[in-house]
């Protein structure tokens, strides 16, 4: 692997390889020694140019706990706001020597770009683009699910993770709201399809986007309806996306509250579900919104432990992107 | 690396085709050099001399390096409770994967499992660490080991068991119970088969490298195939 930049097209071995190598780095952060020295000596720069702040400290902390250098680069109040082009950003950062480049981006495709325009050498991990991919979240959110419902590691998320080497065959999976605007709706639909999981995307109609249909999932447009008959054994809420919703919060749908009413999910809601079913939420949370108080409290919840399995399955793919990288080149020139 | 990723490989190898007489003339023929009983009876002689070094096995922690160290120290740790009734037969993995120093070059290594045994509560402090590897070659996996082992505690004393020593260190480690010692050339492969990893009679086989390429000096693989 030399990138990662999308969930579509990546291979079950691979997906289930940066799952088990997560599970390793998981386990290596319970020590009172949280660092290793697997990438002392590499550079890796987080490219924003867009906000965010968990996705950004998410990879930074993945990379210093692997011993990497890590070089911050926002967008704002640098070079790009004096007018500096993608490709002249990734010429710098190429002549500086970084090892990996973490991109968000609001441009769908720009790290598609960075990574084969041959700007750079470096490797490329997509940390989201525009309303395309998002893949470290669909494998920390796979990775979650996996340790709840197949890994058996009961509610605290503490117990023994028994699900090395598996996948996710014949989980139900619902993906509950603002898919029109989600890349990790997207991510997760072809990941946890590519991993054997059933989806449902659930959505008022406008805010299930064209195309829909050519996605492996499926499509509800009532919420009560798939959890009481479909009863999935996790739900996944997400962000209601209100900054990229142009003309005002009423475009898509009526009002905030027809929406938490229709699509909210809170504890009546939950209570449908089977008991061994889990809460994901990608966050930053609209308490209120697409998810209430109570919901996103609840024992079942295992929204903070996505932030912590963020930071192992960042570490996983830097590791499998950054460990092997110069044999496989030297590989490739010497092959006969 | 985990037990299911590379082992199969490992075993396709060229030099793994049954040795005979009519064996292709740039390579000679596999030489067995330890049988099933010649491994047992070198694991029970270990365990005893665990036990004669330390007096007794009461802090003693064994500690296999994946994939053929971890079933060797599964087997010791039986053997040490046997032997010393006081000694609760558990044993751990200590996987190196993440401390090598040849990760650049080398493709891309799966990591493996690290578990402590339950009853130590996480840490390996003042404890006698016995690490368990299969064959013991250049010795860059045993210093992985104890960078490994460094972060995960301070152990009283740390102490080196190797089914076979064949030679050829390139660091200033030995190890303290060797069950062979193996004279090698360099351009040989020594490979170690386990019932339990492998699926086939335990052995030691030496074989000359196919190629007749060295493996060269960075190539202390975890395999068991050295």
């Amino acid at each position: 692997m030399k990138h990662l930049l999308t969930t579509q097209g990546l291979a079950k071995d691979d997906a289930i390889l940066l799952l088990d190598t997560a599970a390793q780095m998981a386990a290596t952060q319970s020590r009172e020694n949280k660092k290793l020295p697997t990438l002392r000596g590499r550079t890796v720069v987080n490219l924003f140019y867009e906000d965010s702040t968990r996705t950004r400290i998410s990879f930074e902390t993945a990379a210093k706990r692997l011993s990497a250098d890590v070089i911050n680069f926002s967008a704002k109040g640098s070079s790009v706001s004096k007018g500096e082009s993608l490709k002249d950003t990734a010429l710098t950062l190429h002549a500086m020597g970084a090892d990996a480049v973490v991109v968000r981006h609001s441009a769908s495709g720009a790290a598609h770009q960075l990574a084969h325009a041959g700007w750079l050498d470096a490797g490329v991990l997509n940390a989201g683009d525009g309303m395309h991919q998002h893949p470290t979240q669909a494998l920390l959110d796979a990775f979650t699910i996996r340790r709840h419902l197949v890994g058996g590691v009961g509610h605290d998320g503490r117990g023994a993770d028994t699900s090395a080497g598996a996948d996710l065959a014949g989980l139900r999976v619902a993906i509950v709201g603002d898919v029109l605007h989600s890349r990790v709706a997207r991510s997760n639909v072809y990941l946890l399809h590519t991993l054997g999981a059933e989806v449902t995307l659930v959505a008022p109609p406008t805010l299930v986007p064209v195309g829909v249909e050519t996605w492996p999932c499926r499509v509800s447009y009532h919420l009560d309806k798939t959890l009481e008959q479909w009863q999935p054994d996790a739900v996944m809420m997400l962000r209601v996306q209100r900054e990229r919703m142009s003309g005002g919060s009423g475009a898509f749908f009526p009002s905030p509250m027809e929406y938490s009413r229709k699509f909210g999910f809170d504890a009546h809601r939950l209570a449908v579900l089977p008991d061994h079913a889990v809460v994901l939420h990608p966050g930053p949370m609209n308490r209120g919104l697409e998810i209430s108080a109570a919901a996103a409290d609840h024992e079942r919840s295992v929204i903070v432990e996505q932030v912590a399995n963020g930071v192992a399955v960042r570490m996983a793919a830097l590791y499998l992107l950054l460990s092997g990288e110069v044999s496989e080149n030297t590989d490739e020139r010497t092959a006969p | 690396m985990s037990p299911g990723s590379r082992m199969p490989a490992s075993s396709t190898t060229p030099a793994g085709a049954p040795a005979g007489p009519s064996t292709a003339p740039s390579s000679g023929p596999d030489r067995t050099v330890l049988g099933e009983a010649d491994i047992s009876r070198a694991l029970t002689r270990i365990a005893h001399e665990v036990v004669e070094r330390n007096r007794g096995a009461a802090d003693v922690v064994l500690l296999g390096i994946p994939t053929r160290g971890v079933q060797l120290a599964r087997r010791l740790a039986e053997r040490l409770a046997q032997i010393e009734p006081s000694f609760d037969g558990e044993f751990g993995t200590l996987d190196v994967t993440m401390y090598r120093d040849d990760l650049r070059r080398q493709p891309t290594r799966a990591v493996g499992q690290t578990v402590l045994p339950g009853s130590l509560g996480g840490t390996v402090d003042d404890k006698v660490v016995v690490l368990v590897d299969d064959v013991l070659f250049s010795g860059r996996t045993i210093r992985a080991a104890l960078d490994a082992l460094n972060d995960l505690g301070r152990p009283r004393v740390v102490q080196l068991a190797a089914l076979v020593d064949r030679g050829h260190r390139e660091l200033p480690i030995r190890a303290d119970y060797v069950g062979k010692n193996l004279p090698t050339s360099r351009t040989e492969r020594v490979r170690v088969r386990l019932a339990d990893v492998d699926g086939v009679p335990d052995s030691v086989v030496i074989s000359p490298t196919a190629s007749g390429s060295p493996s060269g000096p960075a190539s202390d693989q975890d395999g068991g195939e050295r």
